[in-house]
């Protein structure tokens, strides 16, 4: 308290200062006989060496953080496409470098030399067509060549994908990541958001799930039935606000059963079988150096964006609509670890999209293999931690595999290791 | 009243006028809080767009010491936020959230667009083009009261319990529409949208306001290409935003639909804090194109009307006529016309269609060709001229350099390639801070030095002009210069700490928190300069020397009224225009300066 009032003092007795201070030039000012109107020839000339060094501070703070940090702070493109676009940018940065000093230099400069001088009268100069033509058809012509080239990589990027592509879905939620691999098949089983259930994160569609979700609304533990009971136990005592929220919450629930019934009338049992392949993985997305990987996005619950910067790539997630994009690694964490000079450098995947209080937490480690390494971590994971073997843990023989689709099994963590 | 009002608008009255102010007994109330003139409107916009200003950099600072120091404890967190938002001097992670949104927020509606729009359109279109007021003076004291009452709503927002909106100032859906997403999209999302709503209305009544005024109410002579390009400047931004508020309007009743009534608008299959909604068919991109169909033309609302203030103050200045009139004119037509095309370039990444995409890269990146002519245009009014550094010309200067460099990266950020991965990073940050944010408070500065003795009949000091000045321009350009390599290094906005990296990557995780430090430190200078701003003008307002009456020695006509206000604007009769207002230092003259309402000389050719 104390030290606050301590602040304010200081604070009142420095404006007051500041108000002296300024009653006394305005009376010198007033000796001088000059209006706060004109500018003085001193005040002019000062100015105007100011606007130089400001010049000098900004050109040279520009080269020093260029030299100290570069544009490219994230360090060299670890996929085919980044690589495209990091050349790409570089060339664009050339030019709006260039026109970055040149039009600074031109305006600083000028605003230094022609400032007022005695006699001399500034030039009566409205317009020049040829001037203005120049320079409207000079930044024309170089940014018809940016937009053209910078059309020619969109397409590419934004292409399909080749057929052999492997296909991952990224599914995200507050707050973190989790990857779905379409395993065996390359295809990924289909999916509806009401068939979450806790042994079906990601509510993949198969005959089982959809019994058990509807097994769940109707009787689970906040159920339609329990509710109904809730609401016809005339021994329960309800607010009448919680009666209210029950009823909204009843009547919400018959309306996602009714659908999961539609679904279930509606089901081909033969789809089944793409569901069951694939192998859900938490915390560590591992990828292949050199394949084409196709990722397919989706967000439980609001908007996120799946940030890879080292493999140049972004896409945002939105809930109800699935999204795409696709990039090639092609260079494998442990490369970029000699490269970057780095042993505990990984590559990782970020949410740029601002989705809750810890948005700025929500990332998953990416680790590149080099094609031996990722068919051996992959043959571990098809033969233990399939959809099926997580879904049906009981009745899989290889019970020693208890970790399930969230750990870090065992696999992992030993090509991890020969990493490290 | 209205007859009076009707009267005393006129545009071709002469003599009416003074019969009428007779009748007419000023009471305190009618001349400070409900004035229908429009020199108290403007100065009403002024001085709420400044305390609302102080508001959102004071927030910034908040923000900005948690980035630079994250997990640090400090007094002036928990002096401002107290216990509830910064336990133990920390700062929450949701109130970091909801700080960086109403900085946002403030900034660009309440600063730039009310503060910057509102204040100098109104105290310049009926003095520049020589009119008694505006058309409506009634619509116009509603629009000044709405944007008040709008900014009380989104004030009192800071201080309820579940914290302000937190969504970003761009709220997207489903984040905004659902509370148990985060606590900000309770009760603060309410207030921000119904705030937003009023906002609208203060500026559709304002710009349709200034929209009628420069078309009907010019005085004779004052033909459209003899307009200053102020006028032109806010006559286009009003047109601009009549045509693009109401789209806001349109995205924030869906998504308060959305909130309260149950519908899907912008919300499908969904599971929130444990709980499935039945919304189904919705998207969040239809939200993205409706909030953006607003946004950009947004962008340049904001700039267009700080670029025509430094039009008239550089050529004044320079004591030259600005470069190419007509094509200035013509590039704030194009510019404003493109600014309706090129939405699309904030969604590049969203999942919109990337043949869409390539559409909006060819339209936005054609703005760079009248902007390219008027930076040029700008600097060749400086050659050969004859320079008087006032502190309103030094910031006219010094928005010209940030059009330049906050403009050139949106060259990268516009080509949907190279957007992918810098796309809602600090990369982002910093150019629209540079190029919007510095531009427009530089355009702003600039109108508020040179135009000061027009509102006050008092002159500013002039050296603390200089220091604020620079103050101003080497603290600004050191916060967001940097913010371009924290981008590049991959860093993504709105991150409440970025101590994460050390995890992964101790290259950019040092080059992130080296350069935090440092553009915090910057932050803190800078609005400390603003000290020096806030004193000179209080300050001046009571105890600044009297103004001269045309203390720039300029032609426009807001100089030909007397320097104490009078209801009309002029005692006698509306002056007549004979020429264009560039006509400084033309050959043969007398003075350098020939004011708009001297007739031609013989045998002179108008420019």
């Amino acid at each position: 308290m104390e030290s606050k009032l301590m602040h304010l003092i200081v604070i009142v007795l420095g404006v007051i200062a500041i108000a002296q201070l300024v009653r006394v030039y305005e009376l010198s000012a007033k000796l001088r006989k000059e209006g706060e109107h004109e500018t003085n020839s001193r005040d002019n000339k000062l100015n105007a060496r100011m606007m130089l060094v400001f010049m000098a501070f900004l050109f040279l703070g520009f080269i020093w953080l260029m030299l100290t940090y570069g544009w490219t702070g994230r360090g060299e493109a670890a996929s085919v496409h980044g690589k495209e676009l990091d050349w790409l940018l570089d060339l664009n940065f050339w030019i709006i470098i260039i026109v970055f000093f040149l039009t600074n230099t031109l305006l600083f400069s000028f605003a230094h030399k022609y400032i007022r001088k005695p006699g001399v009268k500034a030039f009566y100069f409205p317009h020049d067509n040829k001037l203005e033509m120049v320079w409207t058809v000079i930044p024309a012509i170089v940014l018809a060549v940016i937009i053209i080239l910078g059309l020619r990589s969109w397409n590419k990027i934004t292409d399909e994908p080749v057929k052999e592509s492997i296909r991952i879905e990224l599914f995200s939620k507050q707050f973190d990541w989790t990857a779905r691999y379409s395993g065996e098949d390359n295809v990924l089983g289909k999916y509806d958001y009401k068939l979450t259930t806790d042994n079906n994160e990601l509510a993949l569609i198969t005959t089982n799930t959809i019994d058990s979700a509807i097994a769940q609304m109707e009787s689970g533990v906040s159920g339609i039935k329990t509710l109904e009971s809730k609401l016809n136990d005339r021994k329960i005592m309800l607010v009448p606000e919680e009666r209210e929220k029950m009823v909204v919450d009843l009547e919400r629930k018959t309306r996602l059963l009714r659908l999961l019934y539609q679904m279930r009338g509606h089901h081909n049992p033969s789809v089944d079988a793409s569901a069951w392949d694939d192998i859900i993985q938490k915390d560590t997305l591992f990828l292949c150096e050199g394949k084409e990987y196709e990722f397919n996005f989706r967000s439980k619950d609001v908007i996120h964006s799946a940030y890879f910067p080292h493999f140049r790539a972004q896409m945002n997630t939105v809930p109800g609509l699935p999204t795409r994009f696709k990039f090639t690694p092609d260079i494998t964490t442990k490369d970029m670890r000699v490269k970057r000079n780095d042993d505990k450098f990984n590559y990782v995947l970020m949410c740029n999209k601002i989705c809750g209080s810890a948005h700025y937490k929500m990332k998953m480690i990416v680790v590149v293999l080099s094609k031996g390494e990722y068919k051996k971590w992959m043959d571990g994971r098809q033969s233990t931690a399939t959809f099926k073997h997580n879904y049906f843990p009981k009745a899989e023989e290889a019970s020693s595999t208890t970790a399930g689709a969230t750990g870090s099994d065992s696999t992992a963590v030993a090509v991890v290791d020969t990493l490290k | 009243m209205a007859a009076v009002a009707h009267e005393a608008h006129g545009h071709h009255d002469s003599h009416g006028h003074h019969e009428a102010h007779g009748h007419h007994e000023e009471t305190f109330v009618s001349k400070y809080i409900f004035s229908q003139d429009h020199k108290m409107i403007g100065k009403q916009f002024l001085m709420t767009a400044v305390f609302m200003g102080v508001v959102a950099m004071i927030l910034s600072i908040l923000f900005r010491i948690q980035l630079a120091w994250p997990g640090e404890s400090s007094d002036f967190l928990s002096f401002f936020l107290g216990e509830t938002w910064a336990p133990g001097g920390i700062m929450k992670e949701d109130m970091y959230l909801g700080l960086v949104t109403i900085h946002g927020t403030i900034m660009v509606f309440f600063l730039l667009t009310g503060g910057l729009s509102g204040t100098f359109s109104n105290l310049l279109i009926p003095l520049q083009i020589g009119a008694r007021d505006m058309a409506s003076g009634f619509l116009n004291m509603l629009s000044y009261w709405f944007f008040f009452l709008s900014s009380v709503i989104m004030l009192v927002s800071l201080f309820i319990e579940t914290g302000p909106a937190s969504a970003g100032w761009t709220i997207y859906p489903p984040l905004s529409a659902l509370p148990q997403a985060i606590g900000g999209s309770g009760l603060g999302m309410t207030l921000w949208l119904l705030s937003m709503t009023i906002f609208v209305v203060s500026s559709l009544l304002g710009s349709l306001n200034y929209i009628v005024t420069v078309l009907n109410l010019r005085t004779k002579g004052m033909t459209m290409t003899r307009m200053p390009l102020t006028i032109w400047a806010f006559f286009v931004t009003a047109i601009l935003g009549v045509l693009s508020f109401p789209v806001l309007v349109s995205a924030v009743v869906l998504l308060m639909m959305d909130r309260l009534a149950g519908t899907s608008f912008y919300l499908s299959d969904i599971i929130v804090g444990g709980e499935m909604l039945a919304n189904h068919g919705g998207s969040p991109l239809l939200y993205e194109h409706l909030f953006w169909f607003l946004g950009h033309p947004e962008v340049y609302i904001v700039l267009l009307p700080a670029l025509g203030l430094s039009s008239e103050i550089i050529s004044t200045n320079s004591r030259k006529p600005i470069f190419g009139y007509r094509a200035m004119i013509g590039s704030i037509l194009a510019i404003g016309f493109l600014s309706f095309i090129v939405w699309g370039h904030h969604m590049f990444v969203t999942g919109m269609n990337p043949f869409i995409g390539s559409v909006f890269v060819f339209t936005t990146l054609l703005i760079a060709i009248p902007s390219a002519v008027k930076v040029f245009n700008y600097i060749t009014t400086l050659w050969k001229g004859s320079i008087v550094l006032t502190p309103a010309m030094m910031f006219a200067i010094g928005l010209v350099s940030t059009f330049i460099t906050g403009g050139v990266t949106g060259i990268i950020l516009a080509d949907s390639a190279l957007d992918i991965s810098i796309h809602d990073t600090y990369f982002v940050v910093a150019h629209f801070h540079i190029v919007m944010g510095m531009s427009a408070v530089f355009g702003m500065f600039a109108g508020v030095y040179h135009w000061f003795p027009k509102m006050f009949g008092k002159m500013l000091n002039k050296r603390l002009g200089y220091v604020h000045f620079w103050i101003t321009i080497f603290g600004a350009y050191g916060v967001f210069f940097p913010m371009h390599f924290v981008g590049l290094a991959g860093a993504p906005r709105r991150y409440y700490d970025y101590s994460a990296y050390g995890e992964f990557d101790t290259h950019s995780h040092e080059l992130i928190m080296d350069l935090n430090i440092i553009i915090t430190i910057f932050s803190i200078i800078s609005a400390l300069g603003q000290l020096v701003f806030l004193f000179n003008f209080f300050y001046s307002i009571f105890r600044g020397p009297k103004a001269p009456q045309n203390p720039w020695n300029a032609n426009s006509l807001e100089w030909t009224t007397p320097v104490e206000h009078v209801h009309g604007n002029w005692p006698g009769e509306i002056p007549t225009v004979y020429r264009w207002p560039y006509d400084y230092s033309k050959p043969g003259a007398e003075h350098d300066f020939i004011p708009q309402n001297v007739p031609l000389a013989e045998g002179e050719e108008e420019h």
